[in-house]
């Protein structure tokens, strides 16, 4: 195993307010990623995972938030660096992608200079190289007509090629990781595939490690190595693609894959939605979080909390990781 | 076991129906007509008609400021009538040939001074707005791009300027500069514009401080400079725009009320529509025609100015689009 281009160590975001109750939005997540490897952060809204990429980012606000905790890239802790250091590895070293890529374009700036803007940035090159080289991301990410669509502004473009120009401006200066915080979400369903299947390629060809998140398990089936599942905050099942779909442990996981509609359920078959809301999180200091809407819960769920505990398979660390009293046993996985 | 291998069958499947969607794009880009934003509120504001009468009316108006020099039969400060203001108990000449709208108390030919009254009455406009704007860009942007500290320093000392009622700060004004003139009118003006666009424009470069996109420069490591200047700046003008066009209106009804009440430019030689006002004040019983033209231009521009910004806010407003 290579050692890990990323490496996020008991990540911890707690939002603090006057007079409110700090909230642990992230509360001790730990996961690697490996040049070139997929990784993917999944839960539903809520669980902490955009806090976790914008953490890692640094692109937190100071202030109402305390981050701790270690995020190692390349051996450097990022959470210790100046804002002038981490400017200057965002664009260069990490990149990152939002979801809605009409607002996350300015609106009066043309296409070319947003993404020369970037390797103007980083690299010390003219505004002509820079337009050249902004010509040629657009290129590569497919946007027919590069040289024309470089003149023209973000409303005159379609979803699809927005979201492939933010891709391009993520790419310029050929970062080693990128983030994309669910990137189709904002996305109609062809385009979506489009722009994963862009995502596989661009980030195979550049040998780019990619963290992925969504709340999509169909992304994740279609793309990711390994898959961290968070819930409240924490993480509390990571485990190979494979493994995790076939035999997902975490009883949420398990309720996360059977809230997939399916082609071949059986006609009128209800879907089976995780009951509840997040709003019903218990405390995970003292209790599982999930265990209201749980359906294996038992009265030891309530009394106290789950370690995330490694086991055999597989997972960043060559082992996943689960962090349940009462797991899913195979004969109960959702249909 | 039998479970595991429909699970397994299950995401290689989803994972196929992901991958295989093969990119075709290529053939049916849709183009959008090409249209930026400000071709876009041309073509609204283009069949608006209330937008034409007010272009029309500020277009005139700066014309008129620009020829009227060639355009004046007399010079302003020339006393063709003053032999007829001298010999007669009648002290203001009425109509008459070569002076259309007759004469002033002091025998100077009336429309003459209306016409050249345009050029003062349009510098005082614009260059009060100008101040104001370029003082409320400053103080706005500090305000809007630090937030913070900067951002409540620079807004209690606007809320103080705020406070002051532009009448007294003219008259301060005139009396620090020993005299009242021109530039006392102008400044007393601008002064009191300055917070308006400062706040203005710290309002909405606070809204475009947690908007997606300067999110996502941040994300690519742009520095803070450009993104106030590049990303956060011209998408906070527009506002800013239309309300200058509505503070030149306002600028020109203003100092015309400085000028009526004695504020203005003592200098009578070159005539300014309020202080023309203002002179006529004690023949308005009996010439009521030597306030009517000079008032009736100031409310005729400043209604141009306004119907122009008002709808060149609804233009801009992507809330009134259709």
């Amino acid at each position: 195993m290579s050692e890990p281009l990323l490496s996020v160590r008991d990540l911890k975001v707690t939002f603090t307010r006057q007079g409110a109750e700090p909230f642990h939005a992230v509360d001790g997540v730990s996961f690697d990623v490996r040049p070139g490897q997929t990784v993917g952060l999944v839960g539903e809204s809520g669980c902490g995972k955009s806090v976790t990429s914008l953490a890692i980012m640094g692109l937190l606000p100071r202030r109402g938030n305390s981050v701790s905790g270690q995020v190692m890239f390349e051996g450097t802790d990022l959470l210790g660096l100046s804002d002038k250091q981490m400017r200057e590895r965002r664009g260069r070293d990490l990149g990152m992608i939002f979801q809605d890529p009409l607002s996350s374009l300015n609106p009066v700036v043309s296409i070319g200079v947003q993404v020369a803007e970037v390797v103007q940035r980083h690299r010390q090159v003219s505004k002509s190289v820079a337009m050249e080289e902004a010509r040629a991301m657009l290129d590569k990410v497919g946007i027919p007509d590069p040289r024309r669509r470089l003149r023209e502004y973000p409303h005159q473009l379609s979803g699809g090629m927005r979201q492939r120009a933010l891709i391009a401006m993520a790419l310029a200066c050929r970062p080693r990781l990128l983030i994309a915080d669910e990137p189709t979400t904002a996305l109609d369903v062809t385009i979506q595939a489009q722009i994963l299947a862009l995502l596989k390629d661009l980030v195979s060809e550049s040998d780019t490690a990619l963290v992925m998140i969504t709340h999509d398990l169909g992304v994740v089936a279609g793309m990711c190595d390994d898959v961290n599942v968070l819930y409240g905050g924490r993480l509390v099942e990571r485990n190979m693609r494979h493994d995790l779909f076939a035999a997902p442990a975490h009883p949420y996981t398990n309720g996360l894959l059977g809230s997939i509609p399916r082609l071949d359920s059986a006609r009128g078959e209800p879907l089976d939605p995780i009951p509840g809301s997040v709003s019903d999180n218990l405390p995970w200091a003292e209790s599982c979080a999930f265990a209201p809407r749980c359906p294996s819960a038992a009265p030891d769920c309530l009394a106290s909390s789950p370690e995330l505990v490694p086991h055999g398979g597989g997972g960043t660390d060559g082992e996943g990781a689960l962090r349940c009293f009462h797991p899913v046993v195979p004969a109960e996985v959702a249909r | 076991m039998n479970l595991m291998s429909s699970k397994k069958e299950r995401i290689d499947s989803l994972a196929a129906s992901v991958a295989e969607v093969e990119v075709a794009e290529a053939g049916t880009v849709k183009d959008t007509g090409g249209e930026s934003l400000i071709a876009g509120a041309w073509r609204r504001l283009r069949r608006n008609p209330i937008f034409l009468i007010g272009l029309t009316l500020t277009a005139l108006f700066v014309l008129l400021a620009i020829i009227s020099p060639w355009l004046a039969p007399w010079d302003p400060a020339a006393q063709p009538l003053i032999d007829k203001v001298e010999r007669q108990s009648n002290p203001v000449p009425g109509p008459e040939p070569g002076h259309p709208l007759g004469g002033d108390n002091r025998g100077r030919d009336l429309l003459s001074r209306v016409l050249i009254g345009s050029q003062q009455t349009l510098v005082v406009g614009v260059v009060a707005t100008l101040i104001g704007l370029s003082g409320g860009l400053v103080l706005g942007t500090v305000a809007g791009a630090f937030g913070g500290w900067a951002d409540a320093l620079v807004m209690r000392v606007v809320d103080v300027m705020l406070s002051i009622p532009g009448l007294l700060l003219a008259f301060s004004l005139a009396a620090l500069a020993a005299r009242p003139s021109q530039w006392t009118v102008i400044i007393a003006i601008a002064i009191v514009q300055i917070p308006i666009f400062a706040r203005l424009l710290r309002g909405s470069m606070l809204a475009q401080r947690h908007s997606d996109h300067v999110l996502a420069a941040r994300a690519l490591g742009v520095r803070p400079s450009l993104i106030v200047m590049r990303h956060m700046l011209p998408n906070s003008m527009g506002p800013v725009i239309v309300q200058s066009t509505l503070v030149v209106a306002t600028s020109i009804i203003d100092a015309a009320a400085l000028s009526f009440l004695g504020l203005g430019n003592p200098d009578d030689r070159r005539p300014e529509w309020g202080q023309m006002l203002g002179a006529s004040q004690q023949y308005l019983n009996e010439h009521p025609h030597l306030a009517f033209w000079p008032a009736g231009c100031i409310i005729v521009v400043a209604l141009g100015f306004t119907l122009m910004g008002e709808s060149l806010r609804e233009a801009l407003d992507p809330k009134t689009r259709r």
